[in-house]
């Protein structure tokens, strides 16, 4: 593995007060530069957190973050210069226009007029924002403003972009082009670290993913080899009239060949196998003896991922 | 890590100085492209009430007995309008400070959150709270710039104004723009966004008409606990300052005192404005 950009070691924020709250509990992370690196659990898990502190606009209760070396805690200033944002809400200068959202962001980053509008004029053609130059952020929908705020966020050449819930709020048309827009940085060696609960959102564009709940990193891989940790490739599940003999059931089901594991789940059963031809066959025949309903066949998600390692539902 | 920079060479220093006249560059071309309301703004309020004070109301049939401080103000030489001319500028630096910072601050803190793509900007954060103190403090010297000559045109009695020296003039003017972006800095990260339209009752009214605006200090010596009270009020010290710097002739507080109480109070604003500022955008 290339050497990490993104150093997070024994990192954990309480919230103090009252009731206090620990929303990031002991977390360890090393993303390798260049690829585009999902965390990806339910709302209130310690992601947004984790990237709050990494992006400087938070400061760790303990452990530490390093971005291309740089200690964030330590020099918040100097890690700016390294790294890109785009929060969760939008965060576009009303008072200024497309143009001068861009522009002004170069400068404050030290480039000179002509520099800052030459990037910004490749920028906006880049993410095709060129015919709303002169527009402000309030007339834009919201997948334009989102596009825009990632343009503006590595208009200064970051290392690392950030992306805290990129999706939320955009239709599906938005959100697959914001997709494409990050993949499209891949090209520019940004590395790219999104925070989502959306498993399909993580599924689709990053190279590894780490999953995390109650401020506590689960599992970290590629979404493939986590997909494959679930034990079998396709899913069927099996609803029945009524649970009676499912005991029995679960056992004959677990002797046909190809099967890899059969649980229990709510109003029926859960087969997990290796797909192969005639298989489906054999599972309905043997559950129609027991009162088969309904059976539907699913591949593994990283949401089957979650659930297994959680018991609960990535929306719970 | 400088690859990100336009040059690897710099220094933190000169990171730092380029962001923040990148932060300057953008307030003032937002500021040009609102520069008719902006105008309106600070020129009202003195328009109005050098119009109905010290124009119509000595033009009424015993209108001028009808004026506050006529006798005071015959007794030091000049009209009201020589007690409002540095008042009416204090006040216009005072609430440039306010429009400036605090109503800004309230509005990125609360709905818009766009304070945190300035707090993203390569310099310390206190720096980007400084920036706003600043250019706030640029704002008022052109409004009181702008109520000079309505004050000294206006009043139907002549304004007896004259500067003994410039560089107290110039000492208190900036100090008192400073210090007003100070206190717009602390209201706006002090206050609740929501609660923003209550600062006008519970702290713009009180401090401007307790703020020796419309009468000097000197005359507040008939009501010892209000003279003694007012003190603690920062604008004092911008209206007597302006008032011994402008319109001498009327009396007003020793000129070391008033430069002292101005530092004073822009340092300890200054200091508990960023300290606000940096509780509300780190957590």
């Amino acid at each position: 593995m290339s050497e990490s950009i993104v150093e997070i070691l024994g990192l954990r924020k309480v919230y103090a007060g009252k009731n206090p709250v620990t929303a990031v509990d002991g977390i360890d992370l090393h993303v390798p530069s260049g690829l585009i690196y999902g965390l990806l659990g339910p709302n209130g898990a310690g992601k947004t957190t984790t990237i709050s502190i990494a992006t400087t606009r938070a400061i760790p209760t303990a452990g530490s973050v390093k971005i291309a070396g740089i200690d964030v805690v330590a020099h918040p200033a100097l890690a700016r210069c390294v790294i890109g944002v785009v929060p969760q809400y939008n965060t576009l200068d009303r008072s200024c226009t497309v143009f001068e959202n861009i522009y002004f962001h170069c400068r404050y980053f030290g480039m000179t007029k002509q520099a800052a509008a030459q990037r910004t004029a490749q920028l906006l053609d880049q993410f095709r924002l060129s015919d709303r130059a002169a527009a402000y952020p309030q007339a834009l929908s919201g997948g334009l403003a989102q596009r825009l705020q990632i343009a503006r966020a590595i208009a200064h050449h970051p290392k690392v972009l950030f992306l805290d819930e990129p999706s939320a709020g955009l239709d599906p048309q938005s959100r697959i082009a914001m997709w494409d827009a990050v993949q499209a940085l891949r090209g520019e060696g940004i590395t790219v670290v999104l925070t989502t609960h959306y498993m399909e959102e993580a599924d689709a564009i990053c190279d590894r993913v780490a999953i995390i709940d109650h401020g506590k990193i689960l599992i970290e891989d590629s979404p493939t080899a986590l997909k494959a940790s679930v034990g079998g490739d396709i899913i069927y599940d099996l609803r029945m009239h009524g649970v009676r003999d499912s005991g029995l059931l679960e056992k004959k089901l677990a002797l046909i060949d190809g099967v890899t594991r059969v649980e229990v789940i709510e109003g029926g059963l859960r087969v997990l196998a290796r797909a192969q031809d005639g298989l489906l066959a054999k599972v309905v025949t043997k559950a129609n003896e027991y009162g088969l309903r309904d059976v539907t066949t699913t591949e593994p998600s990283l949401e089957t991922v979650f659930i297994r390692l959680t018991g609960r539902d990535l929306r719970e | 890590m400088s690859e990100a920079m336009t040059n690897s060479n710099d220094t933190k220093f000169v990171v730092y100085t380029r962001a923040f006249i990148g932060l300057l560059q953008r307030d003032f071309r937002v500021l040009t492209r609102e520069i008719v309301p902006f105008l309106i703004r600070i020129a009202m309020n003195p328009l109005l009430f050098l119009f109905v004070f010290t124009f119509v109301m000595p033009h009424m049939t015993g209108g001028s007995s009808m004026s506050p401080t006529a006798g005071m103000a015959a007794a030091g030489g000049g009209g009201f309008g020589t007690v409002l001319l540095p008042g009416l500028m204090a006040v216009a630096i005072m609430f440039s400070g306010i429009a400036a910072v605090a109503l800004p601050l309230a509005q990125e803190f609360g709905v818009t959150r766009e304070i945190d793509d300035r707090v993203m900007c390569p310099l310390p954060i206190g720096a980007v709270a400084i920036e706003k103190i600043v250019f706030s403090a640029i704002q008022s010297i052109f409004a009181a710039a702008v109520v000079f000559p309505l004050a000294y045109y206006i009043p139907s009695t002549p304004v007896l104004a004259h500067v003994p020296s410039w560089w107290f003039f110039i000492a208190v003017l900036v100090l008192a723009s400073l210090l007003a972006g100070a206190l717009g800095l602390t209201i706006g990260t002090f206050v609740q966004p929501k609660q923003i339209g209550l600062i006008f009752g519970v702290v713009i009214m009180p401090i401007t008409f307790l703020g020796c605006v419309y009468y000097p200090w000197a005359a507040l010596s008939s009501i010892k606990w209000l003279q003694i009270g007012v003190l603690i009020n920062p604008i004092v010290y911008i209206t007597e300052g302006l008032r011994a710097a402008l319109t001498p002739t009327i009396g007003h507080m020793p000129d070391a005192t008033i430069l002292a109480m101005l530092l004073f109070f822009f340092v300890l604003l200054t200091l508990m404005g960023l300290r606000g500022f940096a509780n509300r955008v780190i957590s």
